[in-house]
């Protein structure tokens, strides 16, 4: 199905989380890129040599929990927009997820945006705690937000409205 | 007569990368490019590339047209290049004819020559598909990214190939709501990812279906859609409709090859590589000696390997007439790597397969 609509399955996506474990002990990257295309730059980007392709550049990525630390730099290098950063050392309850957005408007820290699914849908209104937009990013802004946990396999965009 | 040592016509990404290896070799090289700049299709490719950190991946393709113009500035003592400049003939000869901007005709007696003229879109057939408001991909890509004019307010994307998705990806960029992309094929022909990141703004992806027909009195008003079966056949009572003002059409490139044709180079009907290319030697060389090709011309790939095809032929047309370099065979080992590099995955193969069509092997173009 996956092929034909664009959305991965419960199972695709599951498997490329790391463990609750490694999630709840801080922020960690979900690489989610399923098929193999020639393309590196994630591993080229990471600076702990936490993702792995290999010298084939079409292997698909594989990600080391133990070697990442979060710094989302692979968020703004991949251009797929396929990597997502994940933190649930922050509470109980919800979890920090950093998202790559490149659509205006952006929005603000402390600003509530509408939370998407994989298909777009909306899960909920989720808020905003930090925009990153370096000149090292390239034009891809980074957006942490803080989501509810029993939505924490299911957000993976974000929309803001226009002022 | 215009004299010139090595004429490389296009200066797209093929054909600026074939100017660097070939000017950076010691050949005095010519660059012809028809519109007003340089650049081809990167300068409307906002997104970044894929491929490895050699063939710029990770860089925005608007961005990557200067990164390669520097390079080629290194050597511009070498190098010659007139924009405006369409090459309009090529003849027995070896004599090249070109028109720069509208009525100045003129001679080009180049010693090779590196044809790198890229590709053009296909069309699609289906009912007043000529009304306002039906485009190729690339003309919105154009209009927007180029000069920053919206195309319309709601879009019908046709085709989920790469740049189906891409240019579906940018429309959103630009405030233009996109309701749906659909494609005949029964998969999406594009990276999966680009599909995920438009499926998750909220853009359905209809795999095995069609347009059926276009409606509109003075431009697009509606757009009829419908499933096809596997035989591609459209099937009855599952029309849906669509209003939208802009239909816009990406059903795949084809190489743009009439001057290898007119020159009289051996061409093959490849349906891997999109459509008649020239059959070429390990070189690039094609069947007729010192005319070279790279890029899209060759087959339809992506610019990264284009990019990686114009360096190799750059480096070997230079080598052919004189301008073998002491790192040549390092250089060309190193292409040659990237090139297999960013073929060796599912749609490499596919690619590959078509490629073993055309390399002829041993001493006939050598």
């Amino acid at each position: 199905m996956f092929e034909k609509t664009g959305i991965p399955s419960e199972e695709m996506i599951m498997g490329k989380f790391p463990p609750i474990e490694r999630i709840n002990k801080g922020p960690v990257a979900v690489v989610e890129c399923y098929k193999e295309i020639p393309c590196n730059p994630c591993e080229t980007a990471c600076r702990f040599n936490a993702i792995t392709i290999g010298e084939d550049i079409n292997n698909i990525p594989v990600l080391s929990k133990d070697n990442c630390t979060g710094c989302a730099i692979c968020l703004s290098k991949c251009p797929g927009l396929a990597i997502m950063v994940i933190d649930g050392s922050k509470s109980d309850t919800t979890v920090q997820v950093k998202l790559p957005y490149e659509f205006l408007p952006l929005p603000t820290a402390g600003e509530i945006v509408k939370g998407l699914d994989r298909e777009g849908r909306n899960l909920a209104d989720v808020k905003v705690i930090q925009v990153q937009n370096p000149k090292s990013f390239d034009r891809t802004p980074v957006v942490t937000i803080e989501a509810d946990r029993s939505i924490m396999y299911k957000i993976r965009n974000i929309r803001t409205e226009a002022k | 007569m215009k004299q010139a040592e090595l004429l490389i016509i296009g200066g797209g990404p093929a054909g600026l990368c074939a100017a660097i290896s070939a000017a950076s070799s010691g050949a005095s090289v010519l660059v012809a490019e028809r519109n007003k700049n340089l650049g081809g299709q990167l300068v409307k490719q906002t997104h970044m590339f894929f491929g490895s950190e050699k063939q710029y991946a990770s860089t925005r393709g608007i961005d990557i047209t200067g990164i390669l113009l520097h390079e080629l500035n290194k050597y511009k003592e070498n190098v010659e290049i007139m924009t405006d400049t369409t090459i309009v003939g090529m003849f027995e000869d070896g004599v090249v004819t070109a028109l720069h901007k509208e009525d100045n005709y003129f001679k080009i007696k180049p010693n090779a020559v590196v044809v790198a003229t890229g590709a053009f879109e296909k069309a699609l057939a289906f009912p007043n598909n000529d009304l306002p408001g039906i485009y190729g991909a690339g003309a919105v890509q154009t209009l927007m990214n180029v000069y920053g004019v919206k195309p319309g307010n709601k879009v019908l994307m046709v085709g989920a190939g790469n740049i189906g998705l891409i240019v579906s990806y940018q429309l959103m960029q630009a405030g233009v709501q996109v309701v749906a992309i659909l494609d005949a094929a029964p998969k999406i022909g594009g990276y999966l990812v680009h599909a995920s990141k438009i499926r998750r703004m909220g853009v359905p992806i209809l795999t095995s279906h069609t347009v059926k027909k276009a409606i509109g009195k003075e431009f697009l008003e509606k757009a009829i859609v419908c499933q096809v079966d596997d035989k591609f056949n459209q099937v009855e009572g599952t029309e849906m409709e669509f209003d939208v003002d802009v239909m816009c059409i990406s059903v795949g490139l084809t190489p743009l090859n009439e001057l290898l044709s007119m020159r009289g180079c051996q061409m093959k009907y490849v349906p891997q590589l999109s459509g008649m290319v020239p059959l070429r030697n390990d070189n690039y060389e094609t069947s007729i000696e010192n005319v070279f090709a790279a890029g899209d011309t060759t087959g339809v790939e992506e610019a990264s390997a284009a990019m990686v095809e114009g360096y190799l032929a750059g480096l070997c047309a230079a080598a052919k007439i004189g301008h073998m370099t002491d790192d040549f065979e390092e250089r060309k080992n190193d292409y040659v790597k990237q090139l297999e590099s960013l073929r060796s995955g599912p749609v490499g193969k596919h690619i590959l397969s078509g490629i073993e069509q055309i390399v002829i092997k041993g001493e006939q173009y050598v």
